[in-house]
């Protein structure tokens, strides 16, 4: 097995290792456990608990991204991430003002 | 067989211009989900006085179902692994236990469902539930084709062997994997664990 310097990917040959893999698995398994029983427990208050559930998906997200989709800002996979920042992007706006415009309409609607 | 006849013999592809093309068709995938997302937004409190999507679901069902799709994500990433040591009976041994544990997510999903409308609560019965089923609903039918797609994969190995060519496919069935399970981490957070709150 070929030293990785980065912990998410085989400098080398540019994929993932076992242990790379192991610790996405791992640090995925631990926020999901964690957010599952933040939940049933109730353990914070309502908009607390709305919070940690967002801090805790957007976490998972990103552990996944790097280890498991290997995003990252190596010379390879720069393009991927130019792409999954545009989405992103794209994402913000059209959900965003989705629910800006609904809401909006919404409020026409009431009042 | 060492380490150097490994990576002259079949190049790694996860960064060609195909398994790129695939990750740009990933991206319009999770606008396609976003939307989908909205939509549940807008209309997850309109249940037409019947119960919220949080009372009826169950959170240590979904709990076991998120459990499934984690680690068959972890085992897919085992057989990529074994796909750059060219063990192909390692290959095709993690993608069965991935196509088992994708298996059983959907048959979990499905007694979900069957169980929601034996109730009463399909998805005609709400704005809610329309779009509870829809955003749901949506993300099985991936995974259910991922899981047709995850057999002709291994179909492909098992006869031709490791290549390039079975390997960029393995690359593309990975990337759409592995962002299913990206996907369902909103999923469980947004529709059932949200619900819950």
């Amino acid at each position: 097995m070929s030293d990785d310097h980065s912990v998410a990917i085989d400098s080398t040959h540019h994929h993932g290792t076992v242990k790379s893999y192991i610790l996405g698995f791992s640090l995925s398994l631990i926020l999901t456990i964690v957010v599952f029983a933040c939940v049933s427990q109730h353990v914070f208050s309502t908009r607390h608990l709305y919070m940690a559930v967002t801090a805790l998906a957007c976490a998972q997200l990103l552990v996944q991204l790097v280890f498991f989709l290997h995003l990252s800002t190596r010379s390879e996979a720069r393009w991927n991430m130019m792409a999954f920042l545009f989405t992103v992007l794209v994402i913000v706006v059209i959900t965003g003002g989705s629910l800006w415009i609904m809401y909006n309409l919404n409020y026409n609607m009431v009042h | 067989m060492t380490e150097s006849m490994v990576h002259t013999r079949c190049p790694d592809v996860s960064f060609s211009k195909e398994v790129f093309g695939f990750w740009i068709y990933i991206m319009s995938d999770c606008i396609l989900f976003a939307t989908v997302f909205a939509t549940y937004a807008v209309l997850f409190k309109h249940t037409f006085g019947g119960p919220s999507i949080g009372d009826l679901a169950s959170l240590p069902f979904v709990f076991i179902e998120t459990l499934l799709l984690l680690t068959s994500s972890f085992t897919y990433g085992l057989a990529m692994l074994a796909r750059y040591k060219e063990n192909k009976q390692q290959v095709l041994m993690w993608m069965a236990i991935t196509f088992v544990l994708g298996a059983s997510f959907i048959a979990m999903e499905l007694t979900e469902f069957a169980h929601l409308i034996h109730e009463g609560h399909g998805f005609q019965g709400s704005a809610a539930l329309s779009a509870f089923f829809t955003l749901v609903g949506t993300h099985g039918l991936h995974v259910f084709i991922g899981l047709l797609w995850m057999i002709l994969v291994m179909v492909q190995v098992a006869r031709h062997g490791i290549s390039s060519k079975t390997t960029t496919k393995l690359a593309c069935l990975g990337l759409f994997w592995h962002f299913l399970d990206v996907v369902w981490i909103f999923v469980f957070s947004i529709v059932y664990l949200m619900g819950a709150i």
